[in-house]
């Protein structure tokens, strides 16, 4: 049954792609430009059993998001700079006892409150490193209003999969845009549930892997009984401070990843050619302005092709150096000063390869003219 | 009748347990697992939800579920669990750190939602785990690691805070009142809506050398004087300065919970 086309934005996108993953938990508390998803979600949890709660910050928000999923919700939060960085801790936590949940970070400028209604991708490496310790996790990034809705589903998936928190880092433009968009039929997605204990529940032993590297999980109130803890735990839940015990469940953690990296890494190339004169290596909506540039540059008989980075992390490396190798020069633009994807970009090709970066950090957001400006 | 031991709900080979000699801590865990038993709580329907801190070691001596959170935060997580599946359920084990001062704010809220979840909140009157410094509930004046000159700020009264600020059931005991504390740890635990037992236990390892109040029996004596059961309670004859203070069920309201409200909202949201 083909769904009628909608003008909608992307951070409603979001809530819809998170109901057909079937989430039935949102806990958040509000913050410029992700509002609307809480807004959203305050009208639909109910309609559809799920709960909606306003917590009373950002703290609490992800807190409850986990306690929800360790009671069996698909859960989720979405958040913007300030309440993602009063996240982290928790957000370890999250990593730490390997719930799944989903944290949708609509970017904005900083530092601080910084410009709080613009666009920004300068939490990339928040995202990954932004808890203390060792620890992996997932980030997706969408560049459209219809990859707002996969990416979420897609988020859903993973976290599910991998008892991992996975954080969508859609940014302000792809949250407030609006597109036509076509919801896809019920079935038309893969929808992802999470593994669960089909042992004798006095075996149950909540963090001992399957041979994927993940362990099933129950859910409080089933008939399993099980701990789950922010210190190091062992096999059964309960805190165990051992050197070789922290060896085991550090290595399990980011082994899980490790083990289905190929799975997890999504990209997609737009304008393929053996010989890349020009490489742009874009994410989220600077997906859309490398696009438009190349387009124009290969008007003018350059041969340009536009890597897009879906998965940020684990990051693409692979699929960079594949691409890169054989490209003449390679342009990284971000709406960011530092050029934190680029320094990934760098650490992929190695250090003789010369890496041209478009950052802009203004609010304003990068357009193909900055880019073409860079190919000379 | 068989006197309840709690024995079904302590795990196996964890004797003894880490907390100080003379810690009111394994006596307040001994009154909750008793009380489960009286209730007959099923483990697997019961969660336990600790904070960071001493008191916030209990879940390792647990059988139910359990989920041991970060330092301030265990209120916040546990009502992610109870707004989910309200059939749970749902005790909250936190020390006056974790309820009132690193995590005052989800305490209040926690309190005004009216969800229904049991804090059971051990006041040793510092922080323990970290060796003893001022905590939001030392009282004025007071010795402690970090206040070597005395405590220059006031102390929260943890009942008033959680009656004001909306809780259904409010109760206060000490260790040194085993049987009364497990009496109203029983009575919060069936309430609906928000409960709080907030059991003073001064830690006889730090306040409680910096205070006078050691040995433990001494700190047992000083608990055994300044307690006074509620129903004879009068500021006038045990003036508060003095540190006095009353035990037992403090507030019992049948305001309704979050879960309630919940479903009613869902219901109005359904017809719409
Ligand atoms: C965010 C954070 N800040 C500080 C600490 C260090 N810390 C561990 S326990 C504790 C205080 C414990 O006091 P309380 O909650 O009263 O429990 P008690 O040990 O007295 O039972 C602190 C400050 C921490 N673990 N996390
Ligand atoms: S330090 Fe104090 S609170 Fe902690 S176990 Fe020892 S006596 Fe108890």
């Amino acid at each position: 049954m083909q769904q009628e086309a909608r003008l909608i934005q992307g951070n409603q996108a979001i809530v819809e792609g998170a109901i057909y993953a079937g989430a039935r938990f949102y806990a958040g508390y509000p913050i410029t430009p992700s509002s609307e998803i809480a807004e959203e979600c305050s009208r639909v949890m109910p309609k559809v059993g799920g709960v909606y709660i306003q917590m009373e910050d950002e703290i609490a928000s992800i807190a409850a998001v986990v306690g929800a999923s360790l009671a069996g919700a698909k859960a989720f939060t979405a958040t913007s700079g300030p309440g993602f960085s009063l996240m982290q801790e928790n957000l370890g936590l999250a990593v730490m006892g390997e719930v799944p949940c989903v944290i949708i970070n609509v970017q904005r400028a900083g530092p601080s409150t910084g410009l709080a209604t613009r666009p920004a991708q300068s939490d990339v490496m928040q995202i990954r490193w932004g808890r203390h310790g060792d620890q992996a996790i997932i980030s997706l990034s969408p560049s459209s209003v219809k990859e707002c809705f996969t990416l979420t589903v897609q988020a859903f998936n993973f976290a599910e999969k991998f008892r991992v928190p996975v954080i969508l880092a859609a940014d302000e433009i792809v949250g407030h845009m609006r597109e036509n968009f076509i919801a896809p039929a019920p079935g038309e997605l893969e929808v992802i549930d999470r593994k669960r204990p089909t042992g004798p529940p006095d075996q149950y032993k909540p963090f001992v892997a399957d041979e994927d590297g993940v362990a099933p999980l129950a859910a409080y109130g089933d008939k399993y009984v099980f701990h789950v803890s922010s210190s190091m735990h062992g096999p059964d839940g309960y805190s165990n401070n051992s050197p070789a015990n922290a060896t085991w469940r550090v290595t399990q953690l980011h082994r899980k990843l490790e083990l289905h990296r190929d799975e997890i890494v999504l990209t997609r190339s737009f304008y393929t050619d053996d010989d890349i004169e020009v490489l742009l290596v874009a994410f989220g909506a600077t997906t859309r302005a490398a696009r438009a540039a190349a387009l124009e540059a290969r008007k003018n008989g350059i041969k340009a092709v536009v890597l897009q980075l879906i998965t940020l992390w684990p990051f693409p490396d692979k699929e960079v150096a594949a691409l890169g190798q054989n490209s003449k020069m390679i342009i990284v633009p971000e709406m960011n000063y530092a050029g934190q994807v680029a320094g990934e970009v760098q650490k992929a090709l190695g250090s003789n390869k010369d890496i041209r970066r478009v950052n802009k950090y203004n609010g304003q957001i990068i357009t193909p003219h900055d880019i073409l400006k860079v190919m000379k | 009748m068989s006197y309840a031991t709690g024995l079904k709900y302590l795990k196996d080979g964890v004797l003894p347990h880490m907390w100080c000699p003379g810690c009111g801590n394994g006596t307040v865990l001994g009154a909750l697992l008793r009380a489960f038993e009286e209730l007959k709580f099923k483990k697997e329907e019961t969660v336990v939800v600790t904070g960071i801190g001493c008191w916030g070691k209990a879940d390792d001596y647990v059988v139910t579920n359990a989920l041991h959170t970060t330092h301030g935060r265990a209120l916040a997580f546990a009502t992610g669990i109870k707004a989910f599946n309200s059939k749970l359920n749902v005790v909250v084990l936190m020390g006056d750190g974790d309820s009132v001062t690193i995590g005052g704010n989800h305490f209040i809220h926690a309190a005004r939602r009216n969800i229904d979840l049991t804090a059971i909140v051990v006041n040793n009157m510092n922080y323990g785990m970290t060796g003893g410094q001022v905590s939001g509930t030392t009282p004025s004046d007071k010795l402690t690691s970090t206040t070597v000159y005395g405590n220059p700020e006031r102390e929260i009264d943890i009942c008033t805070l959680a009656e004001v600020a909306g809780a259904n059931y409010v109760a206060r005991g000490t260790p040194y009142h085993g049987w009364e504390l497990q009496k109203v740890i029983t009575e919060a635990l069936t309430k609906k809506g928000f409960s709080v037992v907030e059991v003073i236990s001064p830690c006889p390892t730090h306040f409680g050398r910096n205070n006078k109040l050691k040995p433990a029996l001494a700190m047992f004596r000083w608990l055994k004087e300044k307690a006074i059961p509620v129903e004879k309670y009068n500021p006038v004859t045990y003036p508060r300065e003095e540190g006095y203070f009353p035990i037992g069920r403090l507030v019992d309201r049948d305001a309704p919970d979050f879960n309630s409200r919940y479903e009613e909202i869902r219901a109005r949201a359904m017809r719409s």
